[in-house]
C-alpha cells in the first residue's frame, strides 16, 4: 500500500491562495496508520458520504417516479420502473413556466457573475498593489457589506427599485446578486494579487508597459486560479438565491427556479416528481462547479472571507 | 487626494455599486420604518417611532424573538459540535476521503430551497419517504406515519434539522482550514508526554482551533440568522405565528399583509440585532485578529 499520510490537501504549484501559515503546514499525526483505525475511519467516512448524499439520492430516484408512485401510500424507496421521459414532460407543468424560470436563473447568474467581474476585478488588483488615501476605508466598506445579507434589506430594495421602475426586472436581481457577492469576490483575488512579488510588476513597467498592460498580460495568468473561485462562488450564490428574488420578481416568468418550485408546496397534489427532476437539473452542475474549486475552499475561502 | 483620483477608476464601479444597492437600501429602510405607507405604496406621511411599537406591541413579537434566539442558538451549536467532528475525520488519512470531502460539500453547492423540499416531501404523512422509513423501523406506530409538516412546533424542530445540515459544509471546510495550520510539533509532543488521542484533541488541538472556529461561528450567526428558505418552505404553509422567526415574520408583513411600513420597521431591528450580536462578538472573542 502506498503511504498514506495525514496531511491536507496535496502542495500545489506556486498559484496557491496566498495564506501565508500553508508553508508552514506539517502533517499532525503519524504517517503509518494501523489497519484497525484505517478500517473504523473508512467506515465513519462511509456513514458520512451516504448522509450528505441521501436527499439528493431520494430526489434524484423520486424524479424518475411515476406520480402515482411518489404519492402512493406504501411509498416505494426505489423506483419499480424508471421513468426517464420525466425529464422532457416536467418543463410543461401547469404551476409555474419552468423552462422561463431556468431561464431566468441562467440569465441572472451569468450578468451578475460578469459584473461582478468587471466591477471585483480592477478594485481588488488596484488595492493589493497600490496605496491611496481612503485605501483603508475601501476595504473596510467592503468586510461590512459581507456581514448584510440582501434578505434583511428586501423591504429597502424592494421600494427602492419600485422608484427606479426595475421591479419585477432580471436587471434588479442581476444588481442585487452582484452587489451582495462582490466583497467575497474582492477579498479572494484581492489576496491573490497581494502574493504576487511586486518586483515582477516593477520589471514589466521597467521595460515599457503600463498598468494596464501589467495587469491583463502580467499578473491575470497568475491569478487565474482565485479569478475561478470567486467567478464559480458568485455564480452558485447567486444561482441559489431566494429572499431577494421573492420579493422583487413578481411575475411568474421572471423567477427564478428557487422562487418557482416553492409553489408546489401546499398544492393538493404536489407534482414531486416534477420538482425533483428539475431540482436534479439545476443542482448537479452547480455542484460539479464547486467541486472544481474544492481544493481552494480550504485556507483559501478563509483567507478570503476575513483577512 | 490626487493619488486617491487617480484609484477611483479602478475602485469607483465598487464603491458605487456596494453604495447603490447596499447602503442606499440601508437608509431607505430605516427611513421608510418612520413613514405610513399604505398597500398600495402610497407614502402618507410620518409617523415617528409608531411603526415600532405596532411591531413589538405585536401579540406574538416576543414568542417569535424568543424562537429566533432558539433558532440561532440551537442551530449554530448543533453545527458546529458536528463540524468539529466531521473536521477531524477528514483530517485523517483514509481511503476514499476525497470521494467524501466532495460528498460534504454537496448540500453547500445545492439550493437550500430544493434541499428543503426534498425534506419536506420526505415528512409528508402516508406517502412521505423519510415518514414510512421511521414507520418501517418501528420509531412511529402509526402506518400513515406523522403530520410533522402539519405542526408548528415539530416542523419547525425539522427546519432547525435542515438548517444544520446546510451549514455543516461551510463550517468543517474552515475548521478543516483551521486544522492545518496546527503544527506537527505539538501534537507529537503530547503525544510524547502520554496523552492519548481525546486528551491531545481537546488540550492541544482544540485551543489552537479558536481562530477558524470564531470566524466560522461568527459567520453562521449571521446566515442563520438572515436564514429565510428554510422555514419558508417548513413552515410557510402552516397557519398563525407559532413557527416564525423575525426573518420570516418579514417577509409576512411584506408579502402577505403588504405592509411595507412595518416590514421595515422590523427589518431595522434585524438589522440592529446582526450588528450589535457581530459588534459584541467580535469584541469578546476577537476573531479577526488571529486568522
Amino acid at each position: 500500500m502506498t503511504a498514506i499520510t495525514d496531511s491536507g490537501t496535496t502542495p500545489k504549484k506556486a498559484t496557491r491562495p496566498p495564506s501565508d501559515s500553508r508553508q508552514r503546514v506539517r502533517k499532525y499525526t503519524a504517517d503509518q496508520v494501523p489497519l484497525g483505525s484505517l478500517l473504523l475511519r473508512m467506515f465513519a467516512g462511509l456513514v458520512v458520504l451516504v448522509v450528505f448524499l441521501l436527499p439528493y439520492l431520494i430526489m434524484f430516484f423520486g424524479s424518475v417516479k411515476t406520480k402515482a408512485e411518489i404519492r402512493s401510500v406504501d411509498p416505494t424507496y426505489f423506483p419499480t420502473e424508471w421513468h426517464w421521459e420525466n425529464y422532457a414532460t416536467m418543463w410543461a407543468t401547469p404551476e409555474t413556466p419552468l423552462l422561463q424560470n431556468l431561464i431566468s436563473t441562467l440569465v441572472i447568474s451569468l450578468c451578475a457573475t460578469l459584473l461582478v467581474l468587471a466591477v471585483a476585478l480592477p478594485a481588488a488588483y488596484y488595492t493589493a498593489r497600490f496605496r491611496f488615501s481612503g485605501r483603508l476605508v475601501f476595504l473596510f466598506l467592503v468586510i461590512v457589506t459581507q456581514m448584510v445579507q440582501p434578505a434583511v434589506l428586501t423591504s429597502g430594495l424592494f421600494r427602492q427599485f419600485i422608484a427606479l421602475g426595475l421591479l419585477d426586472t432580471w436587471a434588479a436581481m442581476i444588481l442585487v446578486n452582484a452587489a451582495f457577492n462582490l466583497s467575497f469576490a474582492v477579498w479572494i483575488m484581492h489576496s491573490f494579487f497581494a502574493s504576487i512579488p511586486k518586483e515582477v510588476d516593477e520589471a514589466a513597467q521597467i521595460d515599457g508597459a503600463g498598468t494596464f498592460t501589467v495587469l491583463t498580460k502580467i499578473n491575470l495568468p497568475l491569478v487565474w486560479p482565485g479569478i475561478v473561485t470567486a467567478v464559480v462562488f458568485t455564480f452558485v450564490a447567486s444561482w441559489n438565491e431566494f429572499a431577494a428574488s421573492l420579493v422583487l420578481l413578481t411575475t411568474a416568468g421572471n423567477q427564478p427556479l428557487s422562487v418557482a418550485l416553492t409553489k408546489f408546496v401546499g398544492q393538493y397534489e404536489t407534482s414531486w416528481h416534477y420538482v425533483f427532476g428539475v431540482s436534479i437539473v439545476a443542482i448537479v452542475p452547480v455542484v460539479l462547479l464547486f467541486m472544481m474549486i474544492e481544493k481552494r475552499l480550504v485556507g483559501g475561502l478563509v483567507a478570503g472571507s476575513v483577512k | 487626494m490626487k493619488d486617491l483620483l487617480k484609484a477611483l477608476p479602478w475602485i469607483g464601479p465598487a464603491v458605487a455599486l456596494i453604495a447603490a444597492v447596499v447602503l442606499f437600501p440601508v437608509g431607505l429602510m430605516f427611513w421608510n420604518s418612520t413613514r405610513d405607507i399604505s398597500q398600495s405604496g402610497v407614502d402618507d406621511g410620518g409617523v415617528g417611532l409608531a411603526n415600532f411599537a405596532t411591531v413589538v406591541g405585536f401579540q406574538y413579537f416576543w414568542p417569535i424573538l424568543g424562537r429566533t434566539v432558539v433558532w440561532v442558538v440551537v442551530v449554530v451549536g448543533c453545527t458546529l459540535i458536528g463540524s468539529l467532528a466531521l473536521a477531524a475525520l477528514l483530517n485523517k488519512a483514509f481511503p476514499g476521503r476525497r470521494l467524501v470531502r466532495m460528498a460534504v460539500i454537496v448540500p453547500w453547492a445545492a439550493s437550500v430551497v430544493m434541499t428543503t423540499l426534498v425534506v419536506h416531501y420526505g415528512l409528508e404523512p402516508y406517502f412521505g419517504i423519510i415518514n414510512s422509513f421511521l414507520v418501517d423501523v418501528g420509531l412511529i406506530s402509526t402506518p400513515e406515519g406523522y403530520g410533522w409538516t402539519r405542526h408548528p412546533g415539530t416542523a419547525f424542530a425539522w427546519a432547525m434539522v435542515v438548517a444544520v445540515f446546510v451549514s455543516l459544509p461551510f463550517t468543517t471546510y474552515t475548521i478543516l482550514a483551521g486544522l492545518q495550520t496546527v503544527p506537527g510539533e505539538t501534537v507529537e509532543a503530547a503525544r510524547i508526554d502520554g496523552a492519548g488521542g481525546l486528551r491531545t484533541y481537546f488540550s492541544v488541538v482544540l485551543p489552537q482551533l479558536r481562530g477558524a472556529v470564531s470566524v466560522a461561528v461568527l459567520i453562521n450567526i449571521i446566515n442563520v440568522f438572515n436564514s429565510l428558505p428554510i422555514l419558508r418552505v417548513m413552515t410557510g404553509s402552516i397557519p398563525g405565528y407559532d413557527a416564525d422567526t423575525i426573518m420570516t415574520m418579514i417577509f409576512k408583513y411584506m408579502q402577505n399583509q403588504r405592509q411595507i411600513d412595518l416590514a421595515s420597521a422590523l427589518s431595522v431591528i434585524a438589522f440592529l440585532v446582526v450588528i450589535a450580536i457581530v459588534a459584541v462578538y467580535v469584541r469578546v472573542v476577537r476573531p479577526l485578529e488571529e486568522v
